[in-house]
């Protein structure tokens, strides 16, 4: 199925949010929060349809939204780099963005994360396999940058007994 | 907005309208489309504002998938005539977007100016369960919306909703 019914469609979604609340910030925070419901389903369909096991570490993690997850959802590979010496911050660089094919954001809205569903998507999906992670918009094609960079912290492990997104 | 106009057109316009580069999954558009309903459905009180709300959504998409079809698909000729949009509407433009054409154009017996487009399956249906509270809800009104925009702009004034009928029909 082709990108442009989807890119249509989230570009509606923010347009409509923009009209809704007022300021950038609550608009980047209502995508986060959609985003978080999203990856908190996307994960069960990706676990049945990829047959991929459990990740060892993060590294291994990482491997696997960019190669597997971003090109069954999205149809881009994204690289892995930039890991810290600790091994538990990575960047995901995304040379396109099929969210912003012929997206420009207006002078009025420089402070909008127009992606951040996906940051949402990528906390929620992690969170329903015991990972809490942060993550977050470091460049955006959108503002000017030539890639867009999506920097992905491990914070820490999940404990089983108490869901933690569970409210 | 000023210095817009003095710097000459943006470089996104610049760029050539070329085919769409990637493939989604249709599971992407489902999640997204079901994270919109629901985000519409917290903010309304009645069903009837979720449809107007769902169809004001697809109107944006109608507008946008419109000027992309026409300047790939048909340069230099529009359609002028009302079967003609439609069909026009059925199958490239039904094709473009959800990957397969709208199953069905009738037009309505009584009422010349009535025409049916009819899916068994909408695309945008798909994963989408009515609660029997809501049963008159039918997510297709993002569709309704769209086709709504769709024939507006190409000069064809219409209003369109979405029925439970034959599987969905949009009239």
């Amino acid at each position: 199925q082709n990108s442009e019914l989807f890119t249509l469609t989230y570009g509606a979604l923010v347009t409509q949010l923009c009209k809704d609340y007022e300021n950038d910030d609550d608009v980047n925070k209502q995508l986060d929060k959609m985003g978080y419901n999203i990856g908190v389903r996307l994960i069960e369909d990706f676990l049945a349809r990829s047959s991929v096991g459990r990740c060892h570490d993060f590294r291994e993690t990482a491997d696997v939204i960019a190669k597997i997850a971003f090109k069954m959802y999205l149809g881009i590979t994204p690289s892995v780099t930039n890991w810290s010496p600790g091994g538990d911050e990575f960047s995901l660089i995304l040379e396109n963005n099929p969210l912003v094919d012929f997206v420009e954001l207006p002078d009025n809205h420089s402070t909008l994360i127009y992606s951040n569903l996906l940051c949402g998507v990528l906390r929620g999906a992690l969170e329903m396999v015991q990972m809490a992670v942060d993550v977050k918009f470091v460049q955006d094609t959108l503002k000017g940058d030539s890639v867009t960079e999506i920097r992905m912290k491990f914070i820490r492990r999940i404990e089983d007994n108490l869901p933690a997104g569970e409210e | 907005m000023d210095s817009r106009f003095t710097r000459g057109k943006s470089p996104l316009l610049e760029r050539a309208l070329g085919r769409p580069r990637c493939e989604l999954s249709l599971a992407a558009f489902a999640l997204l489309f079901s994270e919109l309903v629901q985000y519409c459905q917290r903010r309304v009180a009645s069903v009837a504002e979720l449809q107007a709300r769902l169809a004001l959504l697809g109107h944006h998409v109608g507008l946008r998938a419109l000027d992309a079809l026409v300047a790939r698909e048909r340069p230099g000729r529009r359609e002028t005539k009302v079967l003609g949009v439609l069909l026009c509407v059925k199958g490239p433009l039904w094709r473009a977007l959800f990957g397969r054409e709208a199953d069905k154009l009738e037009q309505a017996n009584d009422d010349e100016r009535t025409f049916y487009v009819i899916e068994r399956e909408p695309l945008v249906n798909t994963f989408v369960s009515v609660p029997r509270e809501n049963s008159s809800l039918n997510c297709a009104a993002f569709a309704a919306g769209l086709l709504e925009a769709v024939l507006g702009a190409s000069g064809f004034p219409a209003r369109v909703s979405a029925h439970w009928h034959k599987g969905t029909t949009l009239m």
